[in-house]
């Protein structure tokens, strides 16, 4: 907490670095969608969420977070890595055998900083709302967070939890919407429309907020916010505007990027647009 | 032996649930219950007068009750997820999978009107698969306790055990025969030894099978009779120990043939000390509507049916 909003890009910059390399390292994983939530990230975990780097599962008077689409994980260890929940180096084992760092996030491995597996996609939310209601009958202050994709929203399940997390006045909960646009086979618009999200959340009860999810301040204005409406009676949804794949010239403007990693060249063409600010990890 | 296996009266095994849920809820203050449109059939009322707090109404939203326990438990709550047997398992099996059974969270997932005897509702509700999709899952703990007693404390046991368990019970009224007592998960209960064949049973089939001994013992065959409550983890030692006396063994319980008890004791038997088994299960077929009674017979599952699977054994040997 209390870094500045150039500290906090020069973070997500090279968090960038992390997910491409990582990617590139194994030749697959999802590119895409971790590049574009990287600012989200960076703003949640160095200075949004109150957390202890001291890994203990049940996170007792911390703030939480869910990654519910579990395929961003380039993301999400290389933020957890860089705010000191394992040491860097290990982002090199990334989807490798023996790893700790799986294709989608897992406890199995005992990843210090992962709470639930996740990679089927639709079941974050609800398991969110179980932990922000775990912890109010804990009288535990701890808000939690959660991220879904937009094409993640397809799901079922999402529904379910967003009719009970209302119904229920879960007010410790934020969700945010990656609302990207795309999905593996195309846009969501042409996959399957999600139409008009902000009434669909407000019409299950939810306080709806809009963010610019790839400007570093007004994500962090923005999930400031949403802290500031916890309490309220509402759950909190953050329909939070990404580009996939930002801000690599070529992976933006496209779904293509969703699930490819990058040949050699296209790694240096990516990581020459990207600035080096905290040391690559070692390979 | 038998003595001590007498019947003291009628009870459905959900009420055992219902009571043991009423005991946690004065004793561990931890336990939470959900449950998805369905309190009375669970027989939870009791628990949730006394802990309104401490209870969770899902709605018919099985998937997300299931996504909830799952996050109660990792900050430390024991969330007990209560649904029938069919929407517990295999309508939110991808959710206990990854959420629950992965992440090796500590949840209870207890399932009533499991198997046929839940009678006229049909085979929409009578599942027979339940054993088979949990015990796959690693990390999970299966039991399908007998009675009201066993039950009962099934119940209260699994809330000292962590991680994951699927408990399956039943609907109808059903006889109390077994004494009351600790129930200790993964160990079997030897009924009655015996050197001629063994019978092993879960759930519901252990009365039928023990009802079955009594004809077989009258015709002068020594049946040796165990009581499987924990499917997994089997206890393996009991089985060995039992079959090495009698060479030959039926397995009973209101499940499908595949997947079931029956399967995991075979997979013991064939591994260790290959012997003659007889099934005495649903053979890959749906139910119907019916009474409990009308259901178990015409599906194989009386006690007639478990006396001549015991013969056949025997011929086998």
């Amino acid at each position: 907490m209390g870094h500045s909003i150039l500290e906090l890009q020069s973070i997500a910059s090279q968090i960038r670095r992390d997910i491409l390399r990582q990617v590139h390292l194994c030749s697959s994983g999802h590119p895409g969608g971790s590049l574009g939530c990287a600012d989200f990230f960076t703003a949640l975990y160095f200075e949004i969420m109150n957390h202890d780097r001291a890994f203990n599962m049940s996170g007792e008077n911390e703030d939480l977070f869910v990654l519910s689409n579990g395929h961003i994980s380039p993301v999400y260890y290389s933020a957890l890595a860089r705010s000191g929940y394992f040491d860097v180096d290990e982002l090199s084992t990334f989807r490798k055998i023996n790893s700790r760092l799986q294709g989608h996030p897992t406890t199995h491995e005992k990843l210090p900083g992962v709470r639930i597996a996740s990679g089927s996609l639709g079941q974050g939310l609800s398991v969110a709302v179980g932990m922000a209601l775990g912890k109010k009958l804990n009288n535990d202050p701890g808000i939690i967070y959660t991220l879904t994709g937009d094409g993640e929203l397809q799901e079922g399940q999402i529904w379910e939890a967003m009719m009970f997390a209302p119904h229920n006045k879960v007010d410790n909960l934020i969700l945010t919407v990656d609302w990207n646009g795309r999905q593996i086979d195309g846009d969501t618009k042409d996959v399957l429309d999600l139409g008009d999200l902000e009434a669909k959340f407000v019409s299950f009860g939810w306080d709806v907020m809009h963010m610019e999810g790839n400007e570093m301040s007004a994500v962090v204005d923005g999930l400031n916010m949403a802290k500031s409406k916890c309490g309220q009676g509402k759950p909190i949804a953050i329909l939070m505007k990404t580009e996939m794949g930002y801000p690599i010239d070529f992976m933006v403007g496209t779904h293509k990027w969703h699930g490819v990693a990058p040949n050699d060249e296209q790694l240096q063409s990516a990581l020459n647009q990207l600035e080096e600010t905290l040391g690559d990890f070692k390979i | 032996m038998l003595e001590q296996y007498q019947v003291t009266g009628k009870k459905a095994t959900r009420n055992g649930f219902g009571d043991g849920m009423t005991e946690l809820g004065r004793t561990n203050d931890q336990v939470v219950a959900l449950c998805a449109d369905l309190v009375g059939s669970l027989k939870i009322q009791e628990f949730i007068k006394e802990n309104p707090s401490r209870f969770i109404q899902a709605g018919i939203a099985e998937a997300n009750m299931m996504g909830i326990s799952a996050g109660l438990a990792t900050v430390g709550k024991i969330p007990f997820a209560t649904t029938f047997a069919n929407f517990a398992t295999g309508r939110v099996y991808d959710q206990i999978r990854q959420s629950i059974a992965y992440s090796d969270k500590n949840v209870k997932i207890c399932a009533s009107h499991a198997g046929l005897t839940l009678g006229e509702d049909g085979a929409t509700h009578q599942i027979l698969e339940d054993i088979g999709l949990m015990k796959m899952l690693p990390h999970m703990t299966v039991i399908n306790p007998c009675d009201y007693n066993q039950t009962k404390e099934a119940t209260i046991a699994i809330a000292d055990h962590h991680g994951p368990v699927y408990l399956r019970f039943g609907r109808p009224g059903w006889p109390i025969f077994m004494p009351e007592g600790k129930f200790e998960i993964g160990k079997a209960i030897v009924m009655k030894e015996g050197n001629d064949v063994s019978i092993f049973a879960t759930g519901h089939l252990v009365y039928n099978a023990l009802e079955a001994t009594k004809v077989l013992e009258a015709e002068g065959i020594s049946v040796e009779l165990i009581n499987i409550h924990t499917i997994k983890p089997l206890d393996e030692e009991a089985i060995l120990k039992s079959i090495s006396k009698t060479r030959c063994a039926v397995s009973c319980e209101e499940h499908q043939r595949n997947g079931g008890l029956g399967d995991s004791i075979a997979q013991v038997c064939v591994m260790d000390q290959p012997i003659p088994l007889e099934y005495v299960a649903v053979n890959d077929s749906f139910g119907e509507s019916g009474t409990p009674a009308q259901l178990l017979e015409k599906y194989g599952l009386g006690v007639g049916d478990i006396v001549n699977a015991a013969k056949r054994a025997l011929k086998r040997k």
